[in-house]
């Protein structure tokens, strides 16, 4: 159990606008990067695959293939360096966490969208 | 002046410094402590601070404590503990410290009782490595192995050396963790939390003070 306090303190640190996005989902994590004095941001793609943890502690996965290698990145929503997750493609899902994803290969991985308007009627099978 | 602070262990989290990097942050609920006495050095032969920390239901002490508590004009404190100073102190019974006195502090030590393990094997309690799993062990992969031999010189002689590490009650003492950096105090609630963990479970009381080697 959280102690109220705790909670207190962590509540200075949660964004106020908490990234909105669903599991399966394809979407752009950009991502602040400190090189030296330099900083920028990078955009890492991919299916989120799993969300865990609650307040301060909740992560999310990304999962995508670079080079026939699966690649997976976990982000803090809370973290100051995640500045903005852009959803691509919303994928239909009966599960909160897509780990069977990590045995498939190819055509596969793909999930089915997200019925939202008429134009996306032809994507249902 | 010795800066030193009664509290309780409230719980871990993790909060994000000025880099965006996630540091582990142990929330401690320290003061308000109310000075229950002043010792001098004509009196006492020494000086020092008494301090209390939260209130304690009056049926549930004892008649000297709750007079002690009177001559101080203050409620029965259920934690008390003293705090040596450097020379005679300039506060009076009954002011009290809130966390306002770690300001401008870096690093602090905490004091505190650790969690009670019961009765632990040498493995636990002194980190022994035990006996070979497997090439022939027989109901002894835990075990201490030789604790001493006849010869006087190698080994202990008659009897077995003062101080042998073997298995017995481990935890619940005092333990003492230094320089903890201060990540943040909130006077509004009275919390301050400190990088790392600090002995001892929740609700556990603890002191709080300067440290006493890092600036």
């Amino acid at each position: 159990m959280v102690s109220e306090l705790i909670e207190k303190v962590e509540q200075k640190q949660l964004k106020k606008n908490k990234p909105q996005f669903d599991i399966g989902d394809t979407v752009d994590v950009h991502v602040r990067i400190v090189e030296g004095e330099k900083e920028r941001v990078q955009v890492f793609n991919g299916t989120v695959i799993a969300r865990k943890g609650y307040g301060i502690n909740e992560t999310f996965t990304v999962r995508r293939i670079v080079n026939n290698e699966g690649v997976e990145r976990i982000f803090p929503v809370h973290s100051p360096s995640v500045v903005k997750v852009a959803v691509k493609r919303s994928g239909y899902t009966r599960r909160s966490k897509l780990y069977f994803l990590r045995q498939r290969a190819g055509k596969a991985v793909r999930l089915r969208e997200v019925w939202t308007g008429k134009s996306d009627k032809k994507n249902i099978k | 002046m010795t800066v030193m602070l009664l509290g309780k262990k409230i719980g871990m989290t993790q909060l994000y410094n000025d880099k965006g990097v996630i540091e582990p942050v142990t929330v401690i609920q320290a003061g308000p402590c109310t000075i229950m006495q002043v010792k001098n050095q004509e009196t006492d032969g020494y000086t020092s601070l008494q301090l209390g920390y939260e209130d304690a239901k009056k049926s549930r002490r004892k008649k000297p404590q709750i007079g002690h508590a009177q001559k101080a004009n203050t409620t029965v404190k259920r934690f008390v503990r003293e705090v040596r100073t450097d020379g005679q102190p300039e506060q009076e019974p009954g002011e009290e410290l809130t966390v306002k006195i770690f300001e401008g502090i870096n690093y602090v030590d905490v004091i505190g009782t650790t969690k009670g393990k019961g009765f632990a094997g040498v493995m636990k309690r002194h980190g022994f490595k035990g006996m070979p799993a497997s090439h022939g062990t027989e109901r002894k992969h835990r075990h201490p192995g030789g604790i001493g031999s006849n010869s006087g010189s190698a080994g202990t002689g008659r009897g077995i050396r003062k101080g042998k590490k073997m298995a017995g009650h481990m935890g619940c003492t005092r333990k003492t963790t230094r320089n903890h950096r201060i990540v943040e105090i909130d006077e509004e609630n009275n919390l301050i939390m400190v990088r790392g963990s600090v002995p001892g479970a929740c609700n556990g009381y603890l002191m709080i003070q300067k440290s006493k080697t890092k600036q």
